[in-house]
C-alpha cells in the first residue's frame, strides 16, 4: 500500500469532481459547515445520526450501513473520497468504518476540509441528490477493531498508542482543551501506553506528514514493530487518524482501533490505570 | 444516549470579560484581519513546547475559546488570507485574553 492508494490531494480532488464512479462524502458530527458550503457534489454523513446506533453505544449494524449507503447513492464499486472538518477525524473514523464493512475502494482527502479551505478552493451549498443504490456490506472485519476484554488482556504484550494530548494522558485533563472538563471516568492511561498525540502525524494544514517522518516518530516513541498495536483516544475518532497512519500509510499489519477508548476504559471497575507523564 | 460527548470542537462564541470560568484556565479572544473579525480561521492551541493541544474554527465574529491548564501557551491562527499568533502565560484559573492578527 502506498500513500497514493489511501490519500488523494486537494488538487486531484478538484480535477476529479465530475469523474464518473468517484463519490465525495463529507463526514462531520456538526454538519452546519456542510450545509453552509461543501465540495461540489459531495454527499453528507452526520457522524452521530448516520454512523452511530441511536440507543446503544455502538455502530450502526451491517443492515443499517447498507441502508445508509444505498440512500446516499453510493454503489459497491464506487471510489469514495472522504473528507471533513476537525482535521479529518470523523472522515478517518468513517474510513475505518468503511473498511470494517468491507468497502475497499475508499480514500481520504489529504488535509480534509481545512486544506481545501486554506487553498481557497470553491465551496458550494447546492443540495446533492444521487439516485439510490442497492448497497451490500460485508460482515464487520473485527481484525481492525479492539474491544475492552482484548484491551485488558493485551496489556504488556501489545503496543498501546494513546493519541490524546499529554495533559489528558498524564491525567491532568479529562477532555481535549476545547471542551469543558466535566467527565465521570477516572483520569490516566492504559499501563505501558505510548503517548503519541494524533497531531504529531499531521502538518499544521491538516495533511499527513511523509511516511518516513511518521515511521521515525513512532519508532522514536518506542513502538515495537514486532508486536500488534492498539490505538485509542477518548472515544475513537482521533485514534482513527493514528490507525490510518500506522495501518494504511506505514502498512503495519496488526493494528486495531479501540473505539471504546478512554471513556470506556476509564469507567471500567478493577482495571489497571497509570497516571503521570510518560 | 449514544456517544453524545464526542471530541469535536464546538461552535465558537464570544467570551465576555466577566465570563465565569468555573475555576478553569480559559484562553479566549478574537482573530482579526485588515477588514475586521476573521471567521473560519483554524485556531490552534500550542503548549509551552510548541506541541499541538487543540484546534477550533473561529466564529463569524472571530471568536475562539480553549480550556487549558496553568502554563505557557501560544495560539496560532491559520486562514487563507494569512497566519498569525499570540502567546500568554496562564498563572492560574481565570480568563486569559488573546488578540490575533492574520493577513
Amino acid at each position: 500500500m502506498s500513500r497514493e492508494d489511501v490519500l488523494v490531494t486537494t488538487q486531484w480532488a478538484e480535477e476529479n469532481l465530475d469523474t464518473p464512479g468517484v463519490v465525495f462524502a463529507e463526514v462531520d458530527e456538526d454538519t452546519t459547515a456542510y450545509d453552509a458550503g461543501h465540495i461540489r457534489g459531495a454527499v453528507k454523513f452526520d457522524w452521530r445520526k448516520d454512523l452511530q446506533d441511536g440507543v446503544r453505544r455502538d455502530f450502526v449494524s451491517k443492515e443499517g450501513f447498507e441502508a445508509l449507503l444505498s440512500a446516499k447513492g453510493i454503489s459497491n464499486d464506487d471510489r469514495v473520497i472522504l473528507y471533513g472538518g476537525n482535521n479529518n477525524w470523523f472522515a478517518a473514523y468513517a474510513y475505518w468504518y468503511f473498511k470494517l464493512y468491507g468497502h475497499e475502494n475508499v480514500q481520504l482527502l489529504d488535509g480534509g476540509r481545512k486544506k481545501w479551505e486554506l487553498d481557497g478552493r470553491e465551496l458550494n451549498s447546492d443540495e446533492v441528490k444521487r439516485d439510490a443504490t442497492d448497497y451490500k456490506a460485508k460482515d464487520q472485519d473485527t481484525s481492525l477493531r479492539a474491544f475492552r476484554d482484548e484491551v485488558v488482556q493485551s496489556i504488556g504484550s501489545k503496543n498501546f498508542v494513546d493519541v490524546r494530548s499529554p495533559d489528558e494522558f498524564s491525567g491532568k485533563l479529562l477532555a481535549p482543551a476545547h471542551l469543558p472538563q466535566e467527565q465521570s471516568q477516572v483520569p490516566g492511561h492504559i499501563p505501558g501506553a505510548l503517548n503519541v498525540p494524533w497531531a504529531k502525524v499531521a502538518n499544521e494544514d491538516g495533511t499527513f506528514k511523509t511516511e518516513d517522518e511518521i515511521k521515525e516518530l513512532y519508532t522514536d516513541e518506542g513502538i515495537d514493530e514486532s508486536k500488534a498495536t492498539i490505538a485509542y483516544c477518548r472515544i475513537g475518532e482521533r485514534s482513527s487518524i493514528a490507525w490510518f497512519a500506522l495501518h494504511e500509510l506505514l502498512g503495519y499489519e496488526d493494528v486495531k482501533n479501540y473505539d471504546g477508548s478512554w471513556t470506556e476504559y476509564g469507567s471500567l471497575v478493577g482495571v489497571p490505570v497509570e497516571l503521570g507523564a510518560k | 444516549m449514544a456517544v453524545d460527548d464526542s471530541c469535536g470542537a464546538p461552535a465558537q462564541v464570544a467570551t465576555p470579560a466577566d465570563f465565569d470560568t468555573q475555576g478553569q484556565v480559559v484562553l479566549a479572544g478574537k482573530v482579526t484581519g485588515a477588514d475586521g473579525p476573521v471567521g473560519g480561521a483554524f485556531v490552534r492551541l500550542l503548549d509551552g513546547g510548541g506541541d499541538f493541544t487543540g484546534e477550533v474554527v473561529s466564529s463569524a465574529d472571530g471568536d475562539f475559546r480553549f480550556y487549558a491548564a496553568p502554563g505557557d501557551w501560544t495560539v496560532r491562527a491559520l486562514h487563507r488570507t494569512g497566519n498569525g499568533e499570540a502567546s500568554v502565560t496562564a498563572e492560574g484559573p481565570g480568563l486569559h485574553q488573546l488578540a490575533i492578527s492574520v493577513g
